[in-house]
């Protein structure tokens, strides 16, 4: 039996004059790997704020893993198990690529103030776990060699893989992809297709943002539309690619 | 009610002062995002100048009107102080636009350490009196004393605004500058220069300054090559409290700020029985910032920084 | 390697004969580099709110004040004399041992440091280091005025007679013969502090390598994506307030004993901004670099004192040795950022540092 990992439903968000979100819902199962697309200005973005706890919510209810969570503070809703890349890739410049990894091992690992400055035992083999788990996440996704490179200085491809070792190390229960794909070459672009693929083959759930309509429709099991901050359509590639509405709103009225 | 009104009428006078300090804060710090911890010294600079120049101005011409010495002094002061402002921005500033955030604010620091010591150098550290060049005798209505100095600084902070707004709001200098602060990319795409922007807001802050210090030198009687940082940190705390980058802010908040001072220190010996003294006046400024951060982040009249996505 | 060890024995022992050596020239040597010992410590634990945590304090001096008041009052004969009460419950006087002393001022200034972060945690960078300006020249003011109604701080006239440091017996305020070898005073204080900045430096380096040191850089490089990692920002930022601070409040409780007297003049806005310099202009979150930046900016004026001579008498008296040493700091601020922006000794480029030294 499908296992529920989101559940959402109702949110809205107003910003002054802007309604940006008007009561948008969805459900993601366990191992899917979900598509939310829209033209700019959907609220794609807003949205994913709203769940991961940026914006505060004027209203909604927020489910993840069965159990009812309230996305007040980003560093509470990472803990309760949503992790996500930015669009405009916000990795920590100046550590290297194993730091940066290192870094999300910090929710699911404990040792503090005393064991840093004394050394105790378990700091040190917690420190060993995390160092390790920090390589073996570089190298799925295929960044190994460049583990003690600062992270500024990996290339614009290899930062947005550097971005979701990082949000796989947290342990999600639910990963959040906002627009990994921006900015790539079709090559690129493959190779992301098939770390999303290994990712969801690893029982994962991906929530996933995209603009590149063929990459959405070939990597996902079932899409959500939006439009001017509304449900526009909802459904599997399939069926959203052949929704009246959905084809209006992407290529204008009186196209088929 | 007496003591009311002349206090009142006390922070009107420091807080002219604060204002005219405070626009020039704001004006830099909305369009590159520095806080220009050198800018005290810029007003120090624009008094003893102008307190030299008085000297010299007197010894050459005896039978000069005081106002009129006092006039030519401080336009040529203005004049030395935007010099130097528009040369510390060329040398120093300029090059640091880019560079890790620190780097400027440790300039500027370092500009307002150096700028203390050569006036020490050049002046000499003692405190020197400056003439009282306009009529003595004050004025009084409703119980409180208004000296003829401190209705002119009120004058002339009033016009100095009217000239700032005017030239803000209605030259083409003034719509490049609120382009550039508003988002310097898109600004220079149209065809405005950033750097004479940038350049003509330093020597506009250092004018402003120097307005201020003549001011504050004739409204206290001395000058001293310390005398500027103090009141420009305070005026900084002004503008951030009044909105930093928000023009109008810099002036409410220089107001305020120079209300609650006088004010405060008046009344804080009666408030806290006699624990706490008008020596504690300094800090009101920081208190007063501290709670307006905390209470509201973009000050009173809302912050205006430049958008640099 | 080979070569790296012997590198360290040999820097080793050239500190530990410094003093010895400087001793011969007379003790106002040894002096200075007491002095930049304690600025090493402060450049230290700044360098934790700025260098690690990326806070910019620029009222870092009043940590400092803290640690000195509270060693001052607690071993001078200030508050017996002020308070006839205490006076009854301490007929020897106040003077309590060091052991005590020193944990105090470390957890008195932490704790300072967590009241006087706590209102700025949602700061924007600049505005943090106007409010802890601000905070900074609160704590110099009410240092200077607490003399009324109660005489707490004895106010611009500070506190004099303060006990020197005793420890394990040994005063340090005394010279020390060992075996017809003399050891003057200022050289007991000089391995006291030198051990100190050996502990310092350790603990900011494990820190630096460990979970909560990257937790902290990760809040430097980007807030919002430590948050998004699970970071509590709010509490990490507190800790680097409170880890900072009370490396500040030790160094203070040292330069009180070591000095004998303290008064508000010696914790103003200048020295905050002196303590930030030498991180920034050292190589900021880079422990070499900030102690190099302590040393040079704490010593080199110093011993530029001594070159004034001659400078002093082709002025005509305008240049001395105190203005002298306020030029060149502000121009090696100016010079060494139009230059060098990172510092003099930055972090290295591909991540690897002192890791392998240590």
């Amino acid at each position: 039996m499908a296992e529920t990992v989101l559940k959402v439903a109702g949110i809205s968000k107003r910003f002054g004059g802007l309604q940006a979100l008007s009561d948008v819902g969805l459900t993601i199962e366990r191992g899917q790997v979900y598509g939310l697309i829209g033209p700019n200005g959907a609220g794609k973005t807003t949205f994913f704020n709203v769940i991961t706890g940026l914006y505060t919510p004027d209203s909604g209810s927020f489910e993840l893993g069965g159990k009812p969570y309230r996305p007040s503070a980003v560093h509470e809703v990472a803990k309760a198990g949503i992790a996500r890349t930015f669009q405009n890739i916000r990795l920590f410049a100046e550590m290297t690529a194993l730091e940066n990894v290192m870094v999300g091992r910090h929710l699911r690992t404990g040792s503090g103030l005393l064991g840093a400055i004394f050394r105790t035992s378990s700091f040190l083999a917690e420190e060993r776990a995390i160092r390790e788990r920090a390589r073996e996440l570089l190298d799925y996704v295929g960044i190994g060699q460049y583990a003690d490179y600062k992270a500024r200085t990996l290339s614009y491809g290899d930062q947005r893989r550097l971005e979701i070792a990082r949000a796989l190390a947290t342990e999600p229960q639910l990963i959040a992809l906002d627009e990994p794909a921006a900015g790539m070459n079709a090559t690129e672009k493959v190779q992301l297709r098939e770390l999303i693929e290994r990712i969801r083959r690893d029982n994962r759930t991906v929530l996933l943002i995209e603009h590149d309509v063929k990459l959405v429709m070939g990597l996902c099991d079932r899409v959500t539309v939006l439009e001017y901050g509304k449900l526009l359509a909802e459904g599997t590639p399939a069926e959203v690619q052949h929704n009246e509405k959905v084809i209006e709103a992407y290529l204008g009225s009186g196209a088929h | 009610m007496e003591i009311l009104l002349q206090q009142i009428i006390n922070g009107l006078v420091l807080g002219s002062m604060y204002a005219l300090v405070a626009l020039g804060y704001t004006m830099v710090y909305g369009i590159v995002n520095l806080i220009n911890f050198a800018h005290g010294e810029v007003l120090m600079v624009g008094a003893l100048t102008c307190w030299s120049l008085v000297g010299l101005l007197r010894d050459a011409m005896p039978g000069l009107p005081g106002w009129l010495v006092l006039l030519v002094a401080m336009l040529l002061a203005c004049v030395v102080a935007a010099a130097l402002n528009w040369t510390i921005e060329r040398v120093a500033y300029r090059r640091l636009r880019n560079s890790p955030k620190l780097a400027p604010m440790l300039t500027a620091m370092g500009m307002s350490i150096l700028l203390q010591t050569l006036a020490m150098i050049i002046w000499k550290p003692n405190y020197k009196p400056f003439p009282t060049l306009l009529p003595s005798t004050p004025y009084e209505f409703g119980g409180a004393v208004i000296t003829p100095t401190q209705i002119m600084i009120l004058g002339l902070t009033a016009v100095s605004l009217a000239v700032l707004m005017w030239l803000v709001n209605s030259t083409r200098l003034g719509r490049a500058m609120r382009a550039t602060a508003e988002n310097p990319r898109v600004a220079s795409l149209m065809g405005v220069r950033p750097d004479m922007v940038i350049a003509s807001t330093f020597v506009i802050g250092a004018v402003l300054a120097t307005i201020a210090g003549v001011m504050w030198a004739s409204n206290y009687g001395t000058v001293q090559h310390t005398m500027g940082m103090l009141p420009g940190l305070k005026a900084f705390t002004a503008a951030v409290f009044g909105g930093i980058g928000n023009l109008a802010g810099a002036v409410v908040g220089g107001i305020l700020l120079g209300l609650i001072e006088a004010i405060g220190s008046g009344y804080i010996g009666e408030l806290t029985g006699g624990v706490l003294g008008s020596h504690y006046a300094d800090i009101f400024a920081f208190i007063v910032l501290i709670v307006m951060l905390t209470l509201r982040p973009s000050g009173l009249l809302g912050e205006r920084v430049a958008d640099r996505a | 390697m080979k070569s790296n060890r012997f590198q360290t024995l040999l820097f080793a022992a050239a500190l530990l004969l410094l003093p010895l050596l400087l001793q011969g020239f007379g003790n106002a040597w040894v002096r200075i580099a007491d002095m930049a010992l304690l600025y090493v410590m402060l450049a230290l634990g700044l360098n934790i709110v700025v260098g690690y945590a990326g806070l910019l304090d620029l009222g870092y001096v009043a940590f400092f004040a803290v640690g000195a008041y509270l060693y001052g009052l607690l071993s001078s004969p200030h508050l017996t004399d002020t308070f006839p009460a205490l006076a009854a419950l301490f007929p020897g006087g106040l003077h309590l041992p060091l052991l005590l002393i020193v944990p105090l001022a470390a957890l008195l200034a932490g704790a300072a440091g967590i009241v006087l972060g706590a209102p700025t945690l949602k700061l924007r960078g600049d505005y943090l280091a106007i409010v802890t300006l601000g905070f900074g020249e609160i704590i110099r003011v009410f240092m200077n005025n607490l003399d009324h109604p109660v005489n707490i701080t004895n106010g611009p006239k500070g506190i004099d007679q303060i006990d020197a440091i005793h420890l394990f017996g040994l005063n340090l305020g005394k010279r020390l013969t060992v075996g017809g070898f003399e050891l003057a005073s200022v050289t007991l204080y000089y391995y006291l502090f030198l051990a100190l900045v050996l502990l310092t430096v350790v603990i900011s380096h494990r820190l630096e390598l460990s979970r909560i040191g990257r937790a902290w850089m990760a809040i430097r490089e980007d807030e919002i994506a430590a948050k998004a990692m699970g970071i509590n920002t709010r509490d990490m930022k507190l800790l680097a307030f409170g880890m900072g601070a009370s490396f500040g409040g030790v160094s203070g409780a040292m330069f009180a004993g070591f000095q004998g007297f303290i008064s508000p003049e010696s914790f103003s806005l200048m020295e905050s901004v002196m303590i930030v310099a030498m991180v920034v202009l050292g190589g900021i979150g880079h422990l070499p670099g900030v102690i190099l930046g302590a040393v040079l900016l704490s010593a080199l004026p110093e011993v530029l004192r001594y070159v004034a001579g001659p400078l002093q008498a082709m002025t005509g008296g305008r240049l001395d040795a105190a203005i002298l040493r306020q030029l060149l700091t502000a121009l090696a601020m100016i010079v060494v950022m139009l230059l060098r922006p990172r510092g003099l000794w930055p972090t290295p480029e591909h991540g690897k540092s002192l890791k392998h030294f240590l």
